[in-house]
């Protein structure tokens, strides 16, 4: 094992998390930005009249679902760009694309119950909004389930790149027949979104907040993307190695 | 897809291989028995788990019907792709200079095909045991749609769930989100068969073709991606 060398084409030089410039000055921002966002939404936008400092949550939880459904746009383009390139890099992004749009809409259904309970009154409510997010929920969880089955590291890319393409084409349908099915419902409660528009002040927390999570989404895609593809490196080192050894 | 010289046409591959399938279960029967066993249990267990002497039965019955069904159907499409597996049969079907997306058409019909019978033997049943007065054209027609769209997807999961370590949980894992689309048009439709109101099966109806279409298209034009050894 000593008298090993790295053979030198396929050691990446980028492999490490922050190694390179636009990947620290891509972290430095998120946390800049997500520190402004924090100031925005607690100190900044003034407390609301009728919710109360509840309606701060407000500002975390639009953002997470915003790059919940941007992670898993990202994932149904990845998949697709995979099948037809087969290039391991595209398959690497979806796959974490999935693993932090998971995060974020976990998440997402957490905020928002948090902030269910004292407006709404209840945790849980199977409004439209709610069900298509909690089944998008469940479609990501199978996904990286049918991920972690699967030995065959080829295998798996092609597997997961079929459900991430059938899973987004299915999304509109889930939404639109879950819509139906409340509104077409006798006992409907419609819940009104929206309410009075908002202060200029509030508009601006919420875009801070908007940018800080996007950023932190792509942050964390990139180091997600760069382990996986370090770890590809790895293996195929070792699987060199072994037959050196042989 | 790339067609080389001396295929067979399209349609006359998947005429074959539907042909094929369904002797194969004739031989054996193991699937629509099974099918039609489980679904009657599931009618049967139901009225124990919920008082079914209710004024709005007819709200409530469909629902169990559509879980029997789900479930039986998942067990069908299951046992078709691991029975290919245990006798090896497979890897010739995959060497035969076939397109993999005939594969998928043909063991789509023939899943549908064997859904039905098992429903249509359910159907009278289901309608004796929960004492509905049905429309049996509108029955019928919210059957068929609903069995396509849900075999569609479920032929296409089946095909990726058998080659992975955890198929029997993985099956219904992936499944089960995609075709609540299908449960639910399913079930609204079916209670409206049964005299549910307002009586506006409709959007539902609609819903499923929809669903139909868009989900068969694109397992149609994937599939080649699960079967590429």
């Amino acid at each position: 094992m000593q008298r090993l060398h790295p053979p030198a084409s396929s050691v990446r030089p980028a492999a490490g998390l922050f190694a390179d410039r636009p990947g620290l000055g891509l972290a430095l921002l998120a946390m800049l930005s997500m520190g402004a966002a924090l100031y925005a939404a607690l100190l900044y936008a003034p407390t609301e009249r009728l919710q109360g400092d509840v309606q701060r949550i407000f500002y975390f939880h639009v953002p997470l679902a915003w790059t919940s459904y941007l992670a898993f746009f990202v994932v149904f383009v990845a998949s697709a760009a995979y099948l037809a390139k087969r290039a391991p890099v595209l398959d690497a992004v979806a796959r974490s694309s999935a693993e932090v749009g998971l995060l974020f809409t976990t998440m997402m259904l957490i905020t928002g119950s948090l902030w269910a309970r004292p407006i709404w009154g209840t945790w849980w409510s199977w409004d439209a909004r709610l069900t298509t997010t909690l089944l998008l929920w469940f479609i990501y969880v199978g996904y990286l389930m049918l991920r972690a089955s699967v030995e065959d590291e080829e295998k798996a890319a092609r597997y997961a790149a079929v459900i991430g393409i059938v899973g987004a084409v299915d999304i509109p349908i889930i939404h639109q027949s879950v819509v139906w099915w409340r509104s077409l419902h006798p006992e409907s409660v419609v819940l009104a979104s929206g309410g009075p528009a908002m202060p200029a002040s509030m508009l601006s927390a919420l875009v801070i907040s908007l940018v800080a999570f996007t950023v932190l989404y792509v942050v964390l895609v990139l180091l997600r993307t760069r382990l996986e593809l370090a770890r590809a490196d790895l293996r195929s080192l070792r699987r060199r190695a072994l037959e050196r050894l042989a | 897809m790339a067609r080389a010289e001396g295929r067979t046409p399209f349609l006359r591959t998947v005429r074959t291989l539907v042909w094929r399938d369904l002797v194969s279960e004739y031989r054996s029967r193991e699937v629509v028995i099974g099918g039609i066993v489980f679904a009657l249990l599931t009618l049967v267990i139901f009225n124990f788990a919920i008082d079914l002497r209710l004024e709005t039965v007819e709200e409530v019955a469909p629902g169990i019907l559509w879980i029997g069904f789900a479930f039986a159907g998942m067990l069908a499409f299951g046992r078709s792709f691991a029975a290919e597996r245990e006798r090896g049969t497979l890897d010739g079907l995959l060497l035969a200079p076939i397109d993999r997306s005939a594969i998928y058409l043909a063991r789509t019909v023939t899943n549908s095909v064997l859904m039905a019978v098992v429903e249509l033997v359910s159907l009278p049943v289901f309608v004796a045991l929960y004492n509905v007065r049905a429309a049996w054209l509108d029955l019928l027609l919210t059957t068929a749609l609903g069995t396509i769209g849900f075999t569609g997807a479920g032929t296409l999961v089946a095909a990726i769930a058998a080659n992975t370590r955890a198929r029997e949980v993985l099956l219904p894992l992936l499944l089960l989100p995609l075709t609540v689309p299908v449960l639910i048009a399913s079930v609204k439709a079916t209670a409206m068969a049964l005299g549910a109101r307002p009586p506006e099966p409709l959007p539902w109806l609609q819903l499923l073709l929809g669903f139909d279409v868009i989900v068969v298209a694109t397992s149609f034009l994937v599939f080649e991606y699960i079967l590429d050894e």
